[in-house]
């Protein structure tokens, strides 16, 4: 029973309750970093363990934090490891900090760590809860990955800085997609993900917040009773 | 029981002090590690705006192969001493900011927004096999539209012909102003002249360069939707290639070669 609860957390933000595609949560970077394969694959990482290891925090010390103030703990404990997550990574990959720039301190802001710890963290016991945020960190990681691909390989012709597809600029066969390169694309990749993924799992799809009434003629206010 | 002031107090304090201490450990441990990443990236690119970077070779043993001078900006001379300062270490950078190694800019010459220059520079020389001058690489600095670009531009034997320029730090907006590390608009100033009757007369112009210009030789494309950041570069280069920049030291050069 336990281990198929700990499988679920686990397994089930992978796919069927993908933070990104079904949550809809933490877009930004998924549009900002997803370019380049290499360079997403850090930021996969580096949300991953921001995630796991503030559910595992949090978690530890759930019992112990007041509810007035249960945000700005959450937000302290977040914010400390994507510090140190940085930190890391200007020491050991600095190339690819440098390319991040901005979007690894923006982890502090992403949805989902936050949403997590709100939702799970505060309620669950350390371990479920690590696998939880491990479970989310690697949703996240699979849609960005699956976008940085079709980016990187139909934008750029090559994958992880290899050539796959030579360009016709430099005597390939190749003409590059240079759309995909721009932010833009991911929002377009994301949304047919999104679709694939519904038409496949209707669950999924929302009911609708309001009906679009049909379409009829204006009323005509010559024929109004005059209530005067 | 948990939403007492004291508790609220205490726990909040204690969650703190413990990511304080958490971050701090992780700055300090790992600041020599980032220090020597800079370092090495700057020099990576000292050794791209030379055009004799090999990724495949470490950075110490190419790095040889540059001499690095001082320059004394009032005088222009090349110097192979400076005080008791390690001319491999010296950062001119880091002299700016220091009042007794730096002179302020008067703000009418101050084109570039430089504000203080220090009064020894360093630069570096790259010779052939037979120790014949090939290249001079000079820093530069100046501010572009969010803050100052730092960067090296590399200088032809005959002392006015740009061979390239590279930026290793600067705060342009990417996609923007950030194209100044674009290798295709780098590729740019290989071969562009700067002086043209002792003036300064290289430029980054709005637009596309006209071929066919009898000025195109001094002219390098703009960056679209960077005006404020190419200005800035045209305003660094004719600020480090002036009277009070490198203009003497390179006269210097070429009454020695």
């Amino acid at each position: 029973m336990t281990v198929k609860k700990y499988k679920d957390v686990l397994i089930k933000p992978l796919l069927e309750e993908n933070p990104i595609t079904l949550q809809i949560l933490g877009i930004c970077s998924a549009l900002a970093v997803t370019s380049n394969l290499s360079v997403t694959l850090v930021m996969c990482v580096a949300l991953t363990s921001v995630v796991s290891f503030s559910n595992l925090f949090i978690s530890i010390i759930r019992n112990y934090i007041p509810s007035s103030v249960r945000i700005i703990v959450q937000m302290t404990i977040i914010a400390s490891l994507v510090i140190v997550v940085d930190e890391l990574l200007k020491a050991y990959d600095y190339e690819t900090s440098k390319k991040l720039s901005v979007f690894v301190g923006l982890i502090i802001t992403n949805c989902i760590v936050m949403g997590r710890a709100e939702a799970f963290a505060m309620k669950e016991k350390p371990f479920i809860s690590f696998l939880d945020g491990l479970g989310n960190g690697l949703g996240y990681s699979i849609i960005l990955i699956a976008v940085a691909v079709v980016r990187e390989l139909f934008g750029a012709g090559t994958l992880m800085g290899y050539e796959i597809l030579p360009l016709v600029s430099n005597g390939g066969w190749y003409p590059a997609n240079n759309l995909l390169l721009l932010p833009p694309s991911s929002f377009i990749l994301i949304g047919l993900m999104i679709w694939g993924i519904r038409a496949y799992k209707t669950d999924q799809v929302e009911p609708n917040e309001f009906k679009i009434s049909s379409h009829h003629s204006a009323p005509d206010l010559s024929k109004r009773e005059l209530n005067v | 029981m948990n939403d007492s002031v004291l508790k609220t107090l205490t726990v909040s304090f204690l969650v703190c002090l413990f990511c304080s201490l958490i971050v701090s450990y992780a700055a300090v441990s790992l600041r020599d590690m980032q220090n020597l990443n800079k370092l090495n990236d700057q020099r990576i690119k000292i050794l791209k705006t030379a055009a004799i970077y090999n990724p495949d070779q470490s950075i110490e043993t190419q790095f040889t192969r540059l001499t690095p001078k001082f320059v004394n900006f009032s005088t222009g001379d090349l110097l192979d001493s400076y005080g008791d300062y390690d001319l491999e270490t010296y950062d001119p950078v880091y002299f700016s900011k220091q009042p007794e190694h730096s002179t302020p800019i008067p703000a009418s010459e101050d084109i570039a927004i430089v504000k203080n220059k220090e009064n020894i520079g360093k630069i570096y020389l790259l010779k052939d096999v037979d120790n014949n001058l090939e290249k001079i690489i000079l820093p530069i600095r100046g501010y572009g539209l969010w803050g100052t670009l730092f960067g090296y531009i590399a200088v032809d034997k005959d002392l006015n012909t740009i061979k390239g320029l590279e930026f290793y730090a600067h705060k342009e907006t990417p996609g923007l102003g950030a194209e100044v590390d674009n290798p295709k608009w780098k590729a740019l100033w290989d071969g562009k002249s700067i002086y043209k009757d002792n003036e300064v007369k290289i430029e980054v112009i709005k637009g596309k360069v006209d071929p066919s210009n009898q000025l195109a030789s001094y002219q390098v494309d703009g960056l679209s939707g960077a005006t404020l950041t190419s200005r800035g570069v045209t305003n660094m280069l004719v600020y480090w290639f002036g009277d009070s920049g490198y203009k003497e030291t390179l006269r210097n050069i070429n009454y020695d070669s």
